[in-house]
């Protein structure tokens, strides 16, 4: 045909361009303009003055540093393990035929994760104040609890209400991505297995979850990637006793633009990422991940 | 023959069990998930009914009915946080934003699905990859680059890094691939059609629906956004609702009815748009996890 002949093909350069212009300019720019400022001691009044490796001999040693990569990390697990279980089980039972008002389900479980982080932060926050926290108000008038408890007041207890906060956020949104992936399963391989008088154990572990494993994997990734950034709602929520809820972003922020320190900011964010990149890594030796990942 | 009458009797007797017993188990389901549900409604409600109370009264005891305090904790919080202002301001750039992500995110994906240009999938190898760069990563760099550019204090730091949206962009070239056949470009080419007015008349109409489901996305995550228009803005009447409802904790320190009213009118809005629109949004939101 005489139309495929004439070569339009180079047109696509402009069609792609504004993506890179701005990348370019927005992303990868100050990306590597970060790098560089890693390496002097930046303060924001004057100008960068280069200083070599100082910043990243003062990373490895800096203890406060070490400490927001394990409180991170902890409370991801804590948020992570009890938030993919919730939003599996509800997934599975919103799933099923007999529930009616299923979309009122699916919007109130939802609901949270629309609601902006630092509302959310502020909210738990105001829920866990040991004075006039409605938790306390509410053990106190049934008689659980003689005194209000002092909930962020205990490093673990801290960490585990900022976990709370993270699960209550997001639980809602991975229960959809579940569901979708529950709905996208062939409903004649179901037909097919109770013909051939399969259990409903045996449904849900040859089909069910081999089918819905990508979908599963899927959110094991981003949840990886996103909950190592968690920062917007444990702000609000504060540092914790002894900084033990303080997580890497905060970190950053607080060097950065509280104590106006931008070099070594610059350099805890490459500290961060530096983590969050194994962590990533390690989630695809998972045995499976990359496989399943390849044959999508 | 009577033997055998009594093993039927005892077989709809087994089967009336194993009936009795599933209905038991459906009815612990629903009592499961409805609490479920309560308990994920609940801080929303104690914040509502708390907003409405005097200082004295949420040191003091639980709240479950609504007080008539609003009002005063309401004017305490306007007098020193212009909420309202920071909720149009939130509302101009996130519409913006989400209006020029979507349409240079259609239009980088149409192009990568539609043109063999030399080094395409070298490019878009070069975009997913961008994928994987946590977000902070470039803050400091960025902060002192709008610095230099003299755009601090502005909203177009906020607006146009919208244009490049790697996660967008993958999106639509999938739906360009599925959506958009080649045989109707040719026939446009055909008819004098030019390459950008194809894009504008058939391609996007084309991609419509997908627009909608990806449009949600973006303006969540653009409502939701913190770091950057804390750190961007400087002036109190140009900063975005989540800001404001941060410093309304810094500057309320033990104010609480007017920290549970900023609390509320941040989530009022929301919930009244959800309440309105929550089916599409969770439809489309499924869909977009399908397509991810």
């Amino acid at each position: 045909m005489f139309g495929t002949k004439i070569n339009k093909d180079p047109h696509g350069y402009y069609f792609i361009a504004p993506f890179f212009i701005s990348f370019f300019i927005f992303g990868l720019g100050p990306i590597l303009y970060s790098f560089y400022l890693s390496f002097t001691n930046w303060t924001g009044f004057d100008q960068p003055e280069f200083i070599g490796l100082a910043n990243y001999e003062r990373l490895i040693q800096d203890t406060v540093f070490l400490k927001s990569i394990s409180n991170t990390l902890i409370i991801w697990i804590f948020s992570i393990i009890p938030q993919l279980t919730i939003a599996l089980t509800l997934a599975l039972i919103l799933h099923e035929k007999f529930i009616r008002g299923r979309h009122l389900f699916h919007a109130i479980f939802y609901f949270p994760n629309i609601i902006t982080p630092i509302t959310i932060g502020v909210m738990f926050a105001l829920m866990f104040d040991w004075q006039t926290g409605s938790i306390n108000q509410f053990l106190l008038s049934i008689g659980i609890i003689n005194e209000p408890i002092y909930w962020l007041n205990d490093p673990w207890l801290a960490r585990i209400i900022v976990a709370l906060t993270m699960m209550f956020q997001n639980f809602g949104f991975n229960m959809l991505v579940f569901l979708a992936g529950l709905q996208a399963i062939p409903k004649d391989l179901y037909e097919a297995a109770e013909i051939d008088g399969a259990s409903r154990v045996q449904t849900a572990l040859r089909i069910t979850i081999p089918l819905i494993r990508p979908v599963l994997i899927f959110t094991l990734i981003t949840s990886v990637i996103g909950g190592l950034q968690i920062f917007d709602a444990p702000l609000m929520i504060g540092k914790g006793p002894d900084n033990s809820t303080l997580t890497m972003i905060m970190n950053l922020y607080e060097a950065a633009f509280v104590r106006y320190d931008y070099g070594y900011g610059a350099t805890i964010a490459y500290g961060a990422f530096v983590v969050i990149a194994i962590a990533t890594a390690i989630t695809f030796m998972i045995p499976g991940v990359r496989k399943k990942r390849e044959a999508k | 023959m009577s033997q055998m009458k009594n093993n039927q009797n005892s077989f709809s007797d087994e089967e009336l069990k194993k009936k009795k017993r599933i209905s038991l188990i459906k009815t612990l389901i629903w009592i499961g998930i409805i609490i479920a549900a309560i308990i994920c409604l609940i801080p929303f409600y104690s914040m509502i009914i708390t907003s409405t109370h005097a200082n004295s009264e949420i040191t003091r005891k639980l709240l479950l009915v609504p007080g008539d305090r609003l009002l005063a904790n309401y004017e305490r919080l306007v007098d020193v946080v212009p909420i309202w202002r920071g909720f149009v301001n939130s509302l101009i750039i996130t519409v913006i934003s989400t209006i020029i992500g979507l349409y240079f995110s259609a239009l980088g994906g149409y192009g990568f699905s539609k043109y063999n240009f030399k080094g395409n999938p070298i490019l878009f190898a070069a975009v997913l990859a961008t994928m994987m760069v946590p977000g902070q990563l470039g803050i400091i760099g960025f902060y002192r680059l709008m610095n230099e550019f003299g755009l601090l204090n502005t909203y177009w730091p906020l607006i146009l890094p919208s244009v490049s949206n790697a996660f967008a962009l993958f999106f639509f070239k999938q739906v360009a691939d599925a959506s958009v056949p080649k045989e109707m470009m040719e026939s446009a080419r055909i008819d004098g059609c030019r390459e950008l007015n194809i894009f504008h008349r058939i391609a996007l109409p084309l991609m419509g629906p997908s627009l909608a489901t990806l449009g949600i996305f973006l303006f969540i995550s653009k409502w939701n956004e913190f770091l950057q228009p804390m750190i961007i803005l400087f002036d109190q009447e140009l900063q975005t609702l989540p800001v404001l409802i941060a410093s309304v904790r810094s500057q309320f320190n033990v104010d609480y009815g007017a920290q549970y009213v900023g609390i509320v009118i941040s989530i009022i809005p929301i919930l009244i748009v959800f309440a309105l629109f929550s089916k599409q949004i969770i439809g489309n939101v499924m869909a977009g996890a399908i397509k991810e």
